[in-house]
């Protein structure tokens, strides 16, 4: 029998000597390999598994018994009361303000990343680079030196307490995705291009009909990860929406907190656990965009 | 020869004019107003008055507070990158194998990541964390005492880094993309001449993952410097014990918004907008000694 290929990580942390040609260590290698990344992972895990279970718990009993894992009996009311809500709204109220929010922005901050990133591929004109080199720049900004102005400028205009300072920027693009998305376009073969320009199709139907369908993999990432931020997103409603009919699922939970004294901490976890159920739920639904969206990203860079 | 016809770049200009748009109104003009107004003293209800350069002499003169969220930043930032790369860089290694497991592996690696910057996972840090929590639990079942993590400012601050290194999902894939790309018959040609994993891992893996290492390097240092979420809900907005989890940002956040120095926080932007500049320029200027590029040996 021919010799399997060794993997790259043979001289890995997993064994930290050359393979052995014994027999028996070929039989316990993987095994063990096994156990010890598994093992790591479940160490990762361990505190959101923690805060699940925990939140089945009755809330004077959690840091009493935080060294055992189940319950001891399992109060699904945690959840309800959870939901009920804080300062006068339930927890689906925020989770609907969130979605508003989430939904908008992602539309707005992929249509307009895609346009701009179609243009910076695909379109010769005078100053293009030196309006990419810009963006990258952009990309690299430290957002906190506009975070004052742009508080200022959104007062001015009237815009304190609705989402517009939230959801209108992106309708602007995003740099990172506009980076994303031009090294994507960029592995499109240009004959295709020329082959529908002959044919007489404009820059925008060849931008609609032909690109986009063909970038639809970098699409979905920029969305899935346009949801995360705004989603999780905590500075933005923290400084613009200031009425808690307004407030999203990130100031729910903070107002949780807030109250702590009144340790309501199973409802609290409850609902952090309901946050993140709708992440947790997409991540693993597309993981491989995720994954492929980071992993070139960073490659390309 | 390219041809830039008028037609051509008024089409150019309109794709991409929302870009440059946005790039004007959110983030240049912005600046601008920035810039201005660290140089006055300016509260959002009366008209900014100026200053000249008061704000940056009372913050490198006479704001204690100031100093002190320097120094937490700085060991939030060089304490909490290099160990969230390394274990990063550790965790690619080890699943960069043929298994079959390594997606799902992957997955549950970069799971924290992804959830890492929600307000759930800091409340979740926080509750750990306390006087009763699991870690104090698994501490004194080792043995060992229970600590403080809320009592003692530096304890507070590992309870941040500790954190921040708990996220390192997404610079793992990142390196697990560039193990990939080595090909393992540099390996084998390595073996063959005897080398050993660690000569291995210095003399192929490290070298020829250095661009990716600076640029994750960079990256993360760059959004270090601005972490806010988690100092802000695990210290409950204070930055406290003893403002051990005052990072910049959130100190930034608090003279702005709370006690409405809008001027003073412009400074505080400006000076660190500029550190982070000379920092990344440093980074790249020095990148030239240690990081590698392939294509350079055949030019």
């Amino acid at each position: 029998m021919a010799e399997p290929k060794v993997p790259v990580s043979e001289y890995g942390a997993m064994t930290g000597t050359r393979l052995q040609k014994g027999a028996v260590w070929r039989k316990v290698k993987w095994p063990i390999y096994h156990i010890l990344v598994g093992a790591l992972a479940l160490l990762m895990l361990y505190p959101i598994i923690w805060m699940f279970f925990s939140s089945f718990k009755e809330s004077r009993t959690i840091f009493t018994t935080a060294t055992t894992l189940l319950p001891a009996e399992w109060i699904w009311s945690n959840y309800v009361t959870g939901w009920q809500g804080i300062g006068g709204y339930s927890f689906g109220h925020y989770m609907w303000n969130s979605l508003v929010i989430v939904v908008l922005s992602t539309l707005g901050v992929v249509i307009s990343s895609a346009l701009i990133a179609f243009g910076f591929a695909r379109l010769n004109f005078v100053g293009r680079n030196f309006w990419f080199g810009v963006m990258m720049v952009t990309l690299m900004l430290p957002h906190d030196v506009v975070l004052v102005p742009q508080y200022i400028i959104f007062t001015k205009l009237g815009w304190l307490n609705t989402i517009n300072p939230i959801v209108i920027p992106q309708f602007f693009g995003a740099p990172f995705f506009i980076f994303l998305m031009v090294q994507f376009i960029r592995t499109i073969p240009k004959e295709l291009d020329e082959a529908a320009t002959i044919d007489g199709c404009g820059k925008f139907r060849l931008f609609i009909q032909i690109i986009m369908p063909l970038i639809k993999a970098s699409l979905a990432t920029a969305a899935i990860f346009s949801f995360y931020w705004r989603w999780e997103d905590l500075l933005g409603p923290v400084l613009y929406l200031n009425s808690p009919d307004k407030y999203t699922v990130s100031m729910g939970l903070k107002m949780f907190l807030d109250s702590e004294s009144a340790s309501n901490w199973g409802g609290m976890f409850a609902m952090s656990m309901v946050s993140l159920l709708p992440v947790i739920l997409v991540f693993f639904l597309f993981q491989k965009h995720i994954v492929e969206g980071i992993s070139s990203s960073g490659i390309k860079g | 020869m390219r041809n830039h016809s008028l037609k051509a770049n008024l089409t150019g200009y309109a794709f991409i004019s929302p870009f440059i748009i946005g790039f004007l109104a959110f983030t240049l003009i912005p600046m601008f107003i920035s810039l201005y107004l660290s140089f006055t003293s300016y509260n959002l209800f009366s008209p900014p008055r100026w200053v000249g350069f008061n704000n940056f002499e009372k913050m490198f003169t006479g704001d204690p507070k100031y100093w002190s969220s320097v120094k937490v930043t700085l060991y939030y930032v060089f304490i909490g990158v290099p160990l969230r790369l390394t274990f990063a860089l550790f965790v690619a290694m080890i699943l960069n194998t043929g298994s079959k497991m390594i997606g799902t592996y992957r997955t549950i690696y970069y799971l924290p990541s992804i959830i890492g910057g929600s307000v759930a996972v800091s409340i979740m840090w926080r509750n750990i964390f306390s006087e009763q929590g699991i870690v104090n639990g698994l501490l004194m079942a080792l043995g060992a005492a229970p600590v403080q993590w809320f009592g003692d400012p530096g304890a507070a601050l590992s309870m941040l880094i500790t954190l921040s290194v708990w996220q390192f999902g997404s610079s793992m894939l990142i390196f697990l993309a560039g193990l990939k790309n080595i090909s393992p018959e540099m390996y084998e040609a390595a073996s063959v001449d005897g080398a050993h994993p660690v000569r291995k891992f210095f003399s192929i893996t490290l070298p020829l993952l250095s661009p990716i290492i600076l640029f994750n390097l960079i990256m993360q240092t760059i959004s270090a410097f601005m972490t806010f979420v988690p100092a802000y809900i695990i210290s409950k907005g204070e930055g406290g014990p003893m403002d051990g989890t005052m990072l910049y940002s959130l100190y930034l956040f608090r003279q702005a918004f709370m006690f409405n120095n809008m001027g003073y926080a412009s400074a505080m932007a400006w000076v660190m907008l500029i550190f982070i500049g000379v920092l990344t320029l440093i980074l790249f200027k020095t990148s030239k000694m240690w990081v590698f590029y392939e294509s350079e040996g055949g030019r």
